[in-house]
């Protein structure tokens, strides 16, 4: 594979700077899996943005790199080429305090739902320091949460009690429970029957307007990719570029019934002729 | 009485009754043959010899449970500890795997020697080959648990912040525990071979050394009555070491039940 585009730096393009001081911002960034001869370039100069509280959408077809992105994002991987800042730092190690979530839920079966949901609270400063001081506290913090998603008296069982609607909202809750300020959602969905998949995301809309993180999920699926975000970005198939990006205007809180409006629906055709063009 | 209850009964009951039935063929065939009791003993004389000699067999039946359970008590403490120490480094982990695999290679009676050389005869070179036999399982299992932490659950992990050693103890360790369980049955019948093994050639106690002497005697009863206590010894121990499992990784029976 010719990787000569990947070290040769194009010349950077103007920061877009129209929505707001950046919270999250990729340039160039580019990585390559392996050495030697067995190099694959899985990012090719990806540069994106994402605003402080926007909820960006990353879809693309699968095995583009999405995943890939969002390590890249959180510094679990080191980008080859180009440059990833947080809060106007580069990344260079694993940022701390970032929520996740993931298609299986890493829920840990020999938890219980709550303490699964209060494992941030354990790790994350400052409740790491005050986790005894507090822990009625703490406790009652990720109680409430579950009851927001509609896990209210569902903290004593385990999660392997739970359906998986249930545990991927219980996922969501030990996300979001030490109120990060950037989530990273790596098709968080997708193991679920389509019909408990919108009704969470109905909930995840109610979570993220309470709460105004920046977001970022990764999905292939376009109609929850307009649903959920401000913006969306069409990744190409491997090595993954980014080939679109479309900002959602739709007002919120969207619905499942708005979901069928010919807006709506514009939106989702139009980024399934770019996805179209991208597996071409 | 129900159907499902009658099955659950039934289920109970087998083993005993297999038993019984393998006994009393057994009772029968060397009766009928004529084969004589210096070969194979037919159940009642076992049985005959192990209540004339209860005391003798009672006294070194309690010195290899006692050598046993050393063994086993020291394989786990050092097996956990080791087990950790490779789980938790993947450059340990592949650096010591060899040699903890060369190591198992080596007949553990062939040891036997050179515990003897060191200690003398008697209750330490039990303990040592018990230990050295059920060393490892435990390591093995308890460095597979803790090394198969999912990935992404490791970047949940880390994307928090977690410090390795916070992950290790939050989820490598609690991960491992079912692994440890499960390796504690092997290791505990492991533990049982090993110090009667060391007892029938370097110790003048314990059922290894009775099983030499009766044997020397052409004491054949006597033989089959040593080989019965270890095999109920080792039962018994299994039954314990398999009711700790269910009770202290309850989440893994029940998540794998579903």
């Amino acid at each position: 594979m010719n990787l000569q585009l990947v070290s040769a730096p194009t010349p950077m393009a103007a920061p877009e700077l129209a929505r707001g001081e950046p919270h999250v911002a990729l340039r160039n960034v580019s990585l390559v899996y392996g050495g030697g001869d067995d190099q694959t370039l899985a990012v090719d100069r990806v540069t994106m943005q994402v605003a402080k509280g926007e909820f960006v959408a990353v879809v693309g077809p699968s095995g583009c790199g999405k995943s890939t992105l969002m390590k890249l994002v959180t510094g679990l991987l080191p980008a080859t080429t180009g440059g990833v800042a947080v809060d106007g730092r580069v990344v260079d190690r694993p940022i701390k305090g970032v929520g996740m979530a993931f298609q299986n839920s890493t829920l840990m079966p020999w938890r219980t739902t709550l303490r699964n949901v209060m494992l941030p609270l354990e790790i994350v400063q400052p409740f790491k320091r005050e986790r005894r001081r507090r822990r009625s506290e703490h406790v009652a913090r990720a109680e409430r949460l579950l009851e927001s998603v509609g896990l209210g008296g569902f903290g004593r069982k385990y999660p392997w009690e739970l359906s998986g609607g249930m545990q991927q909202r219980a996922n969501l809750c030990r996300a979001l429970v030490h109120e990060p300020r950037l989530l990273m959602l790596d098709e968080p969905f997708a193991a679920l029957d389509a019909f408990t998949r919108e009704e969470l995301w109905g909930v995840m809309q109610d979570l993220w307007m309470r709460q105004r993180f920046s977001a970022v999920l990764v999905t292939h699926d376009l109609r929850e990719a307009v649903y959920l975000a401000d913006t969306v970005y069409v990744m190409s198939k491997r090595p993954g570029r980014i080939i679109h990006e479309r900002r959602v205007n739709l007002p919120r809180p969207r619905t499942l019934a708005g979901s069928f409006e010919p807006e709506f629906i514009g939106i989702v055709h139009g980024l399934r002729d770019k996805i179209s063009e991208a597996r071409a | 009485m129900s159907t499902a209850a009658a099955k659950r009964v039934r289920q109970q009951i087998m083993p005993w009754l297999i038993t019984a039935v393998l006994l009393a063929l057994w009772e029968i065939l060397t009766r009928a043959s004529g084969v004589s009791n210096v070969v194979l003993p037919p159940p009642s004389e076992i049985g005959q010899a192990m209540i004339r000699y209860h005391a003798l067999i009672t006294q070194h039946a309690l010195q290899t449970l006692l050598t046993t359970m050393i063994g086993f008590a020291l394989a786990l403490a050092a097996g956990i500890l080791i087990g950790l120490a490779i789980g938790a480094s993947s450059e340990v982990y592949r650096g010591v795997y060899p040699l903890l695999v060369a190591f198992n290679a080596i007949p553990k009676v062939a040891l036997i020697p050179l515990f003897v050389l060191w200690c003398g005869i008697g209750a330490i070179p039990a303990v040592l080959t018990a230990f050295t036999l059920a060393l490892f399982p435990i390591v093995v299992n308890v460095a597979t648990g803790v090394a198969t932490i999912e990935p992404e659950m490791e970047d949940v992990m880390r994307s928090l912040g977690a410090r390795r050693d916070e992950i290790l103890v939050k989820v490598g360790i609690p991960r491992a525990m079912p692994y440890l369980f499960a390796s504690l049955k092997v290791a505990i019948t492991l533990a049982f071979v090993g110090s009667v093994i060391s007892e029938t050639v370097a110790s003048n106690d314990g059922i290894g050394f009775l099983l030499m002497g009766a044997a020397a005697r052409f004491e054949v009863s006597l033989v089959f009555a040593g080989l019965v206590v270890v095999a109920i010894m080792a039962v018994v121990a299994y039954a314990i070491c398999e009711y700790v499992e269910t009770r202290m990784a309850h989440w893994a029976f029940r998540a794998r039940a579903g």
